[in-house]
């Protein structure tokens, strides 16, 4: 494990990098955690459309270009199968790619290749070659966008085995798991919360960058009574919720499991046992979400432990709603309250 | 689009130049209307979004009033249209009534999609435009489909289908071009070629940026045309409609210039100051009255009097779309499926919609 300050030796002439704690936001922690990467090893490169001068539709490769050259930063074609595929071939060269994809919607055009060559290529060649990319997709609603722009589709790349899932929930989670994606010999999906971009926290930029974030699940809050189980965007919301239940004189664990797979089925074990109760929360559809993978495990791990089934809140079986609708659709902490509750009536 | 107006019988006793000048002054006067009907249309849907009537995104078609205009007045009310998510005006030319495309964006029950599809995603099967598309480059290969069947059902309508200079680089752009020539599809792509992706250039998108000579890899003909003239916009769609129309695919590229931000949340500071202050000499509705003054088509009174009259409509535009009701949420489910389908999975736990079944096999 290195930490930042050990990193920087590494890479001469390069400038002096921010160092220290510093308030972030969560897309100027990517932003940052990108830099350190690319600074750290020459072979990462990013690849996207308008990331370069534009720096992104939400701007989070800002100033990389300028930075890092246009060889390194490259501004594609409207191209996203011709992005990850390419990413692919540079990949089998030794490179560390890493693609921006703009909205949770326009991953599609690439899904054929991550599905069946990004995901497999190690599998097929018995180890002989590795697929260190990572694809980044701001996901999730909140943001008043529509279909293709609020969506959560990371279940159907869970399903895939040979992929990493992961989504941070903080600035200080989303510095430190950009560069793990970026140092994994895996292929990374690289989930970030849209809804969160514009959050501000505290990021301490000599974090020590390991494998912890890609493979364990984070305690973020103790607790006795339930387990809210969430990850990516809905942390916020568990937190919240157990903020209301804490004034209800019931106590919540939240857990955020920042990698979605492979899973920390261990931390969520644990977490049950003690509490007896567990409701899990994602903004994706609850219909062979991720959530019914927890659920399941949940069920085979801690039968005996339960004091209710295991709940769930989230999205629909309906396409994406239009912005006024939204709210609804979204999992609100009433909705996890309503969820509690059930879970406390049983 | 409205036809222009017909010759009446006093005109009729005219000679035959200045009847068919009259009949050209008409339709310039429409192309104006119509241009100026977009241009309005648009910066009040600009002004609704920035005051929050209107949610999603919102791509507007200032700079391709002419280009639309031009193109619409190629087709026929029967033929098919697809665009992208930049579509308003290509909804409203189409002949789909301004009224229910600003209810649309504001996301209204009275709107082209019931409220549902959003600026981006308009449907009028009535009016055949068979959708906006936001993903780039989806409606290629379906419009592609449309055409087909027009072929297998021998059909005389075309389907025109516009997509933007960044959406060539695109996989289903080489796909549906190439399956349209094979097949000899009657359809007419259209690339609204406004020099921008989001943020960047044709020259850093496209090897070939002369985007029209992509089709000689299909064996298509295709043409470039000035996107800022509606009348060079309207005889080149013409001449690649009815080469559609006689089972010959074209593409048609159509410069154009887009005059602000990529979306109305987009400041576009990518652009250089130069740059803006070429785009201010660009407009095509500032040039195309300044044509129409010159050519003596209409007069000042005349222009300012269409000024008005279009300013009073969208008003009225604005205000059908303020007073039409929301969708209620509980019609959330109600189109998933064709049919009420069994087993459909609406009730869950933490629904707010539905009262939570109880837990099944509870002791008592
Ligand atoms: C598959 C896909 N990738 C990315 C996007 C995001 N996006 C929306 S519009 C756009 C630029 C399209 O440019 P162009 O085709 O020139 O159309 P214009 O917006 O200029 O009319 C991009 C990248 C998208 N909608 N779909
Ligand atoms: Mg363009």
């Amino acid at each position: 494990m290195t930490t930042m300050a050990e990193r920087t030796h590494t890479t001469s002439g390069a400038p002096e990098p921010a160092s220290g704690t510093r308030t972030l936001s969560f897309s100027k922690a990517i932003n940052e955690g990108l830099r350190a990467a690319m600074r750290h090893d020459d072979k990462v490169m990013l690849m996207g459309e308008d990331i370069g001068p534009l720096g992104g539709v939400f701007r989070v490769t800002d100033g990389l270009q300028a930075e890092f050259g246009e060889q390194r930063v490259v501004d594609t074609p409207l191209a996203e199968s011709g992005i990850v595929g390419t990413a692919i071939g540079l990949a089998m060269r030794g490179y560390r790619p890493v693609c921006e994809i703009q909205f949770d919607g326009f991953v599609f055009p690439a899904f054929n290749q991550i599905t069946t060559q990004l995901s497999k290529i190690h599998n097929r060649t018995r180890g002989a070659v590795q697929m260190p990319v990572v694809i980044r997709i701001p996901y999730g609603g909140g943001i008043g966008g529509v279909e293709h722009h609020g969506e959560s589709p990371e279940a159907l790349f869970a399903h895939t085995a040979g992929l990493r899932v992961v989504s941070p929930s903080t600035p200080q989670e989303a510095y430190t798991m950009i560069q793990e994606a970026i140092a994994s010999p895996d292929p990374v999906l690289f989930f970030e919360p849209k809804s969160r971009y514009w959050g501000k926290g505290a990021v301490d930029l000599e974090a020590p960058v390991g494998t912890d974030t890609l493979n364990t699940a984070h305690v973020v809050r103790q607790g006795t009574d339930v387990t809210l189980v969430a990850y990516g965007p809905s942390v916020a919301t568990a937190i919240k919720t157990a903020d209301a239940l804490a004034e209800e004189g019931r106590s919540a664990e939240v857990l955020d499991l920042r990698a979605i797979s492979p899973i920390d089925t261990a931390a969520v074990v644990a977490s049950v046992r003690k509490t007896g109760r567990c409701v899990v929360i994602h903004e994706a559809p609850v219909f062979f979400g991720a959530g019914a993978e927890i659920a399941a495990r949940v069920t085979e791990e801690c039968f005996y432990a339960l004091e209710a089934p295991v709940l769930r809140v989230g999205g629909f079986h309906t396409p994406y709603p239009v912005a006024k609708h939204e709210h609804e659709y979204l999992p609100s902490v009433d909705r996890v309250l309503d969820a509690v509750d059930r879970a406390f009536a049983h | 689009m409205p036809a222009p107006a017909k010759s009446t019988a006093a005109t009729s006793t005219r000679r035959r130049t200045s009847r068919t000048s009259e009949a050209q002054r008409a339709k310039l006067e429409n192309y104006y209307r119509q241009m100026l009907l977009v241009r309005r249309f648009e910066e009040r849907a600009q002004r609704a979004y920035l005051q929050a009537y209107i949610g999603g995104y919102c791509h507007l078609n200032l700079g391709e009033e002419a280009a639309i205009v031009g193109l619409l007045d190629a087709l026929d009310p029967h033929d098919y249209l697809f665009t992208n998510y930049r579509e308003h005006g290509y909804a409203i030319a189409k002949g789909i009534e301004p009224e229910r495309v600003m209810a649309e964006l504001y996301g209204r029950t009275d709107g082209v999609s019931k409220g549902w599809g959003g600026s981006m995603h308009m449907f009028d099967v009535e009016h055949r435009l068979l959708g906006g598309y936001g993903i780039v480059g989806g409606q290629l290969p379906i419009a592609t489909g449309t055409a087909l069947a027009l072929q297998y059902q021998d059909r005389s309508e075309v389907v025109m289908c516009t997509m933007g200079d960044g959406t060539t680089a695109i996989g289903a752009f080489h796909e549906s071009l190439n399956l349209a020539a094979l097949w000899k599809l009657p359809i007419v792509y259209v690339i609204i070629n406004n020099g921008l992706g989001m943020g960047t250039d044709v020259a850093h998108a496209s090897a070939e940026p002369e985007l029209y000579k992509r089709a000689a890899a299909y064996r298509m003909p295709s043409a470039r045309v000035d996107g800022a003239d509606p009348e060079a916009t309207a005889s080149a769609a013409l001449q690649a409609v009815e080469a559609a129309r006689g089972g010959t695919p074209y593409l048609l590229e159509v410069m154009t210039e887009r005059l602000r931000g990529h979306s109305v949340v987009d400041p576009a500071k990518y652009r250089s100051t130069d740059e803006t202050t070429r785009l201010k000499g660009a407009d095509p509705v500032v040039l195309f009255a300044a044509r129409l003054l010159e050519r003596g088509v209409l007069d000042q009174a005349a222009l300012d009097v269409i000024d008005t009259e279009t300013a009073a409509r969208i008003d009225a535009v604005a205000q059908f779309a303020e007073a039409s009701p929301e969708p209620d949420v509980s019609t959330l489910f109600d189109h998933t499926y064709a049919t009420p389908v069994p087993n459909d999975s609406r009730r869950l736990p933490g629904s707010p919609l539905f009262a939570p079944a109880p837990f099944p096999g509870r002791p008592a």
